[in-house]
């Protein structure tokens, strides 16, 4: 074991660590000091002071405690500080003493107070456990996601347990105490007494108890002076140390390099620091003033007035290679450079000597290992140039080994310096931490430049280093409230630039949640995905902004979003008023009421004044009318609408759709026949098909029909139900306004050549040619078109004549032509 | 059959293998059907039926514990499994359907397990509804990633027929992340591409919104692996979409409707008393050598191989045995199977025959091809008079007003509100709102006097310089919209001079699709700007409202120096639909110039559909 000094504290403690609730986060982070004194006087106006010092003693904040009586502080793993009050309520604060919040341990504890609380690290995050006045016990196994558990009762325990602790089990949370001579396991669902094996007979009490680092092992103090040393689930005895000590050691903790074989456990009294492990002997420091352990992974820091210092197992590697007249490769390496420093001969042999046993990657590997595991960079510069120099004696040696080291070791010096005062052992605790989170405690320490630093030298990925950094940089920013809007916007701005990963959302973000709305817009100003700033600008109710951000992104689903919100927040009015301004807005919102709210679509309308809209409205909902007359209000309204609008025609269309209804509601009571949803046109058509001709020429003179469409309508009704005597009448009546041709054509099509031919010679001579050709009647085609000297007309019955029997019509039609075109 | 092209040209390149596409669907799904373990009945949108058959069969989905397949209805279910699964475009009514069958269950005390999964994508709106309809709680939303259906080699569609109308009508953009999307899909699986084209707003938004995803995902320099892409809104060309189609494709889909790349043939083509479901692709040999042809020629084309297919079974007299056998064994199926898809198209064209051929479809084409250049106006106004007056036929009627309208840059108000009248009085006055929506796509509109317009136009303009403003003055926009395509078909020489007849035979330029009478505009745009790009084309450009664009899309790579075979590569993407005409004009395209071009497009469409989807359908 060897003691090394971290730090001499620079902090000034008038009174010492005396009397302090002390805590002192793991992996060399910052302490909190808590004077007790609170507990016995109780007078409002002597308020404790809470301190937070760095792991160097550096002050980080201090502020008078105002609120109840706190019985422990501990600190969570990202460094956090939580304040367990006698009341069950645990407060938290950062580490420059800023509130964040608080919780509770539950009901029970406001009547029966905490007696005693412990802060716990697992997997799961930090958790905390409580032993309250009525010796129950609750947990909280992490407390980001609160859940609280509270323990089975242990039967008969009348006292306070003398000591407990909290293990991690088969991912289960458990808490040992010991109560007299015996020893209780709790989990979430029983209470079970156990022993431990091997345990000398005799105690009848235990004084002191410690879990390990990882859970893995567990240390009790007996009053018998007896440390045992065994495996957590009290299976497994390691070994027993006689400390000849009687009373109640101060603290307790493990201190055991992960892998060790050796279990060793540091003990603290007033005036003794002791160290218990396998063997019968012990090492024992004197300590002259008030000091206190922290465990950490792979040993124990020890805190006091002046000094902070790390107790820990000698590692492999430094015993091989500094021990006395150690011969390991290492050590020969370390001493070859000696002397080739010295430049003497004598390297040479040190160099030979390892290279017989072909020994020299081990040695250089055992140098570099060694320079992790050193304090002092003067040491680890002696071990690095070591290995350095016997690595150019290797030719294939994998560099990446030593170029690690070097990195590594300049960033741990880096943050173990007094301005930072982050303490980090290389093999274990750093490699345990990883960069990323060691950044992150620089960040949380505001420590911005040194952490970029870090984060450019390790060259790490600019998306999970640099931006991440510069981003947490930005969110503190935008709280410093001296400075105006600009300023802040305008500086983050220059700092970030287009950075790779950057979301100004989630720092405009933070800025609002700092009350800095105007910041926060400018911020989303320099958002480059306008997606990123809608759902921030909708919580900040800037809502017409969020509306034209979201159509500037193009995004649909966004744009709806704004708009549902908007409909939800806003009155009607404003609503309509917005949408109006916003084409695409309106025409989604629109789209969405067609589906769901067709009222809603008319009071768009109807605020908008668009009456031709209005209009079409009142035309789509009467045809979704069940009742004629409901239909005909929808219609009238449709109309006032379109007179409104100056849309003549379409007034009077609905009008004419207004009468055509009432006629056709006669209709359907006349002749017990559907009517209604049939057009003009097929009304007409039916009235004819069924012979109602007066009827028929009431709504042809009613509504105007054109001739021509009366006149197809007739004839084409007439041919249908093949009364010739009829239709023969009706050519008759006047002068047919389509021609005859149609009435040919019709006959034809209802194989009546008979009737057809009848029309024929009314037919005018331009259409004659078709007349025939209707008929099948190529030979008289011919003539006509002869007759007209008309060329198409001649092709035209040219395609229908078949070469093969119809060769005299086709001579015939070729002379024609000849002479049509000699003309 | 004379080839089309008979000059010596570049061979377009293969295109890629697009049936990755169809993989990654169905392994999509599959897992998603996983998600959901145990027996499950399936609930299907009616129109995602058919693209779903495409990615997986019945079979596949039994293996992966689907029980029954239902069809999504408005109505009660009759299902007795304890799991339900809906699989649905992101529709509001679909999801209050649902909602009815959810809530219908809690009343009457019975639990199951629900699964939406929203196809391509999910939309707010529709969480909205589950969440009013108190049932949020109750469902799992998943979104099945479908963006892309390949129907041929060089045919992938969206298969969203609303996105017509939703974007184009009623101003909402929210499927323009979805062509965005499947954009990106293309450009990751495909891509990079190496330049970008478009033409239209809708265009332009698509295009911004795939740079986004491609700058929010990983990016890694690539060769570029497809040359070119060309975005087209449908509204720069209206005209084509709307003039009757007389290429065989195009035929069939007007009058048989092409679904999903696959035909319903009826009774009166197969010649039995049932009906035949038809795929029609390249993999059908017979339709793959006449889909592109005009059909005069089709029926010439067919007997030919109806000869030459008889002289290959004629083949037979005369062998011995060994040959014989080696005849039935290699030869005799593959006639077969020609025979059976010979005889079938044969009797398709009959039927085609039959309602096309007659006088009245010549004179429809007649008016037609008198609209597109432009003289006997009035003759086919009153041609358009008599077709409204003897009521043949809802959108034919309509399809006639829109060219006509979008031919001569608006009717005339006296005409517009005689031939308006005549219609309501046809068809009736519902269709008042038909009107309403013609005119704010700006397919049917009257002409306004003079200066009223300009001042629109003013106004438009100011409004479209502000950005944010800009992507949103659509529906304004295509209220002064003016077709402006007498000037186009000058600028782009769409109206080809022919003296004589037009050989349809061996076409010379794409104007064959519609009997030499009209180069498609779109398909011209495109084959200009893979020219030369944008300059030289600024007063078309201004004439059809801006918003073109092109963007070298390479990175960082600089100019590309080798002319890979993968440059002459080129997908064309249609928002809001294409037709089978400009499919088979691009095909011309590529043989002649050595491109290959993959037809991507939101759907097919065609006239008849694209005036269905207007129509405002009786509530």
């Amino acid at each position: 074991f060897r003691k090394i000094e971290l730090y001499e504290m620079v902090w000034n403690l008038r009174e010492g660590l005396k009397d302090c609730l002390i805590a002192a986060a793991p992996y060399g982070g910052p302490i909190a000091l808590l004077k007790e004194s609170q507990r016995r006087e109780r007078s409002a106006s002597a308020r404790p002071l809470l301190e937070i010092y760095s792991a160097a003693g550096v002050a980080m904040a201090s502020f008078p405690w105002k609120s109840g009586v706190v019985v422990h502080i501990g600190w969570t793993v990202s460094d956090d500080l939580l304040c367990i009050q006698e009341d069950g309520t645990v407060l938290i604060y950062d580490m420059f003493g800023n509130f964040r919040r608080h919780f509770s341990m539950g009901n029970e504890v406001l009547q029966n107070q905490v007696i005693e609380a412990k802060v716990f690290h697992s997997a799961y995050g930090t958790g905390v456990a409580i032993v309250t006045g009525a010796f129950r016990f609750t947990l909280a196994a992490n407390i980001d996601d609160l859940k609280l558990r509270r323990l089975p009762e242990v039967p008969g325990l009348q006292v306070a347990p003398s000591c407990w602790a909290v293990l991690m089990q088969d991912r289960q949370t458990k808490v040992v105490l010991a109560s007299g001579k015996d020893l209780y396991m709790l989990d979430n669902t029983a209470c079970t007494l156990v022993t431990p094996p091997g345990i000398d007979p005799q105690v009848s009490s235990y004084f002191q108890m410690a879990a390990s680092f990882s859970y893995k092992y567990l240390a009790l103090f007996t009053d018998t002076g007896h440390v045992w040393m065994g495996t957590s689930n009290l299976k497994e005895k390691l070994s027993e140390f006689d400390t000849k000590v009687r009373s109640p050691p101060k603290q307790m903790v493990w201190c055991r390099r992960p892998k060790s074989q050796q279990p060793s456990v540091v003990l603290m009294w007033d005036r003794l620091l002791l160290v218990a492990g396998k063997c019968r002997e012990s090492i024992k420091y004197p300590s002259h003033c008030e000091s206190f352990l922290v465990p950490e992974l792979d040993g124990v820091r020890i805190v006091s007035r002046s000094f902070h210092e790390f107790l820990h197992e000698v590692p492999g590697a430094c015993e091989e290679i500094f021990k006395i007249a150690s011969m390991a490769p290492g050590a020969l390496l370390l001493e070859a450079h000696k002397e080739y420093e010295k430049e003497s001969q004598k390297a040479d042999e040190y160099l030979r000597e390892i290279k017989e046993q072909n020994l020299l990657p081990e040695a250089v590997r055992q140098c570099v290992e060694a320079a992790g595991f050193e304090h002092e960079p003067e040491t680890q510069k002696i071990l690095l140039r070591a290995s350095s120099f016997g690595k150019c004696f290797l030719s294939n040696f994998p560099p990446e080994l030593f170029v690690g080291m070097c990195l590594d070791l300049r960033v741990l010096n880096a943050v173990r310096d007094y301005s930072v005062g982050i303490p980090l052992t290389y093999s274990q605790q750093y490699k345990q931490m990883t960069v990323q989170v060691l950044i992150d405690r620089l960040v949380f320490r505001r420590l911005y430049p040194l952490a970029i630093e870090i984060c450019r030298y390790l060259k790490i990925p600019e998306f999970q280093g640099v931006s991440r950094v510069l981003k947490h940089w930005a969110c503190f920013k935008v709280q410093q409230k001296e400075d105006p809007d600009d300023v802040i916007a305008c500086a983050i701005n220059q700092k970030l630039g287009d950075t790779a990963g950057i979301s100004y959302s989630e720092i405009a973000a933070r800025a609002y949640e700092c009350g800095r709305t105007e910041l926060a817009i400018k911020l989303l100003e320099f958002e480059p995905r306008s997606g990123e700033q809608v759902p921030l600008l909708l919580k900040m109710k800037r809502s017409q902004l969020a509306l034209s951000k979201a159509i500037e992104s193009g995004d649909t689903d966004l744009v709806y979003m704004v708009v549902t919100y908007l409909k939800s927040e806003m009155n009607r009015g404003d609503f309509f008023m917005t949408l109006r301004n916003q084409p695409v807005a309106l025409s989604l919102y629109r789209q969405f009421c067609k589906h769901q709210e067709q009222n809603t679509l008319k009071d768009l309308f109807n605020q908008d004044d668009d009456h031709q809209e209005l209009g079409n409205f009142y035309v789509r909902a009467s045809y979704g009318e069940g009742s004629v007359k409901a239909r005909m209000a929808a219609l009238q309204n449709a109309v006032d609408e379109f007179n409104k609008a100056k849309n003549e025609f379409s007034a009077k269309a609905t009008e004419e759709q207004m009468k055509l209804l009432r006629w056709q509601c006669r209709f359907q009571e006349e002749f017990d026949k559907p009517y209604l949803d049939c057009s003009l046109h097929e009304t007409v058509r039916s009235l004819l098909e069924d012979g109602k001709h007066k009827q028929a020429e009431q709504l042809y003179k009613d509504f105007h029909i054109p001739d021509k469409r009366f006149w197809w309508l007739k004839i084409s009704a007439l041919a249908e139900k093949e009364d010739w005597e009829e239709l023969e009448k009706f050519s008759k009546s006047k002068k047919s306004p389509i021609g005859y041709l149609p009435f040919v054509e019709i006959c034809v099509k209802h194989h009546n050549k008979y009737e057809a031919k009848k029309y024929v010679s009314k037919v005018t001579l331009e259409q004659k040619v078709k007349a025939h050709l209707a008929l099948g009647d190529l030979e008289q085609a011919v003539e006509a078109a002869i007759e007209r000297r008309s060329e198409s007309d001649l092709n035209l019955v040219l395609s229908r004549c078949i070469p093969t029997t119809d060769r005299a019509l086709l001579d015939k039609i070729n002379h024609a032509r000849a002479g049509v075109l000699k003309k | 059959m004379v080839p089309m092209a008979l000059n010596s040209r570049r061979d377009a390149p293969e295109p890629p293998d697009f049936s990755h596409l169809k993989r990654l669907a169905r392994d999509q799904l599959i897992y998603l059907l996983e998600q959901l373990p145990g027996k499950k009945d399936l609930f299907i949108e009616a129109d995602l039926m058919s693209p779903l058959d495409r990615i997986a069969n019945v079979s596949t989905l039994k293996q992966h514990e689907v029980d029954k397949l239902y069809k999504l209805e408005n109505k009660p279910i009759v299902s007795t499994c304890d799991q339900l699964c809906f699989l649905i475009r992101p529709r509001i009514h679909s999801v209050k359907w649902i909602a009815d069958i959810v809530n219908t269950d809690k009343a009457a005390g019975r639990f199951r397990r629900y699964k939406i999964i929203f196809s391509p994508q999910k939309f707010y709106a529709c969480e909205t509804i589950l969440e009013e309809q108190g049932i949020y709680g109750d469902v799992s939303c998943d979104e099945w990633e479908f963006y892309l259906l390949p129907l041929d080699d060089d045919l992938i569609s969206l298969e969203l027929p609303e996105f017509f109308r939703d974007y184009f009508l009623e101003g909402d953009q929210r499927w323009v992340s979805t062509a965005g999307k499947a954009l990106h899909l293309l450009h990751s699986v495909y891509g990079p591409f190496s330049k970008v084209y478009g033409i239209g707003r809708c265009a332009k938004m698509t295009y911004e919104t795939w740079r986004e995803f491609v700058e929010d995902g990983e990016q890694r320099p690539r060769q570029p692996e497809v040359g070119n892409v060309f975005l087209i809104d449908r509204d720069v060309d209206f005209v084509t979409s709307l003039c009757s189609q007389v290429v065989y494709e195009g035929l069939v889909d007007d009058i048989f409707r092409i679904k999903c790349g696959c035909v319903e043939f009826g009774p009166e083509v197969t010649s039995s008393d049932k009906s035949l479901k038809v795929m029609l692709n390249s993999s059908d040999k017979v339709f793959s050598e006449i889909r592109n042809e005009h059909f005069s020629n089709v029926f010439g084309f067919l007997s030919q191989k109806a000869k030459s297919l008889q002289t290959a079974y004629d083949k037979r007299r005369g062998m011995d045995i060994q040959q014989m056998k080696m005849f039935v064994s290699q030869e005799l199926k593959g006639l077969k199977q020609d025979h059976r898809l010979l005889s079938l198209h044969i009797s398709a064209c009959e039927s085609i025959m039959k309602k096309k051929t007659k006088q009245d479809f010549q004179e429809l084409l007649k008016t037609e091809h008198c609209l597109l250049e432009g003289f006997n106006i009035r003759e086919s106004i009153s041609y358009i008079e008599e077709h409204i007056n003897r009521q043949v036929s809802l959108t034919e009627s309509l399809r006639l007003l829109c060219l006509l309208s979008l031919t001569e840059n608006g009717l005339i108000p006296k005409d517009y509100r005689s031939l308006k009248a005549q219609y309501l009085q046809s068809y009736g006055t519902e269709h008042l709102l038909t009107f309403a929506n013609l005119r704010k796509l700006g397919l049917l509109v009257e002409q306004q006097p003079g200066d009223t317009i300009t001042a629109m136009e003013n106004k438009v303009g100011k409004l479209v310089t502000d950005k944010a403003v800009g992507k949103l003055t659509d529906a304004f926009n295509s209220l002064a919209k003016k077709s402006n395509f007498r000037a186009l078909s000058k600028k782009l020489a769409l109206i080809p001079e022919v003296d004589g007849e037009y050989d349809l035979c061996t076409p010379r330029d794409m104007a064959y699709i519609f009997s030499g009478a009209y180069v498609p505009l779109s398909c011209k745009l495109v084959e200009q700007v893979l020219d030369r790009g944008w300059t030289g084309l600024e007063e078309v450009t201004r004439l059809l409202n801006g918003n073109e664009f092109a963007v070298t899309a390479g990175g960082s790579g600089g100019e590309i120096k080798t002319k890979h075979d993968s440059q002459r590569i080129v997908f064309v993407m249609f928002l809001g639909g294409c037709t089978f005409s400009e499919i088979s004009a691009l095909r011309f395209l590529g043989r002649e110039r050595g491109y290959k071009f993959i037809i991507v497009t939101t759907a097919i469409t065609n006239s008849a559909r694209l005036l269905e989807s207007v129509l405002d359908s009786r509530v």
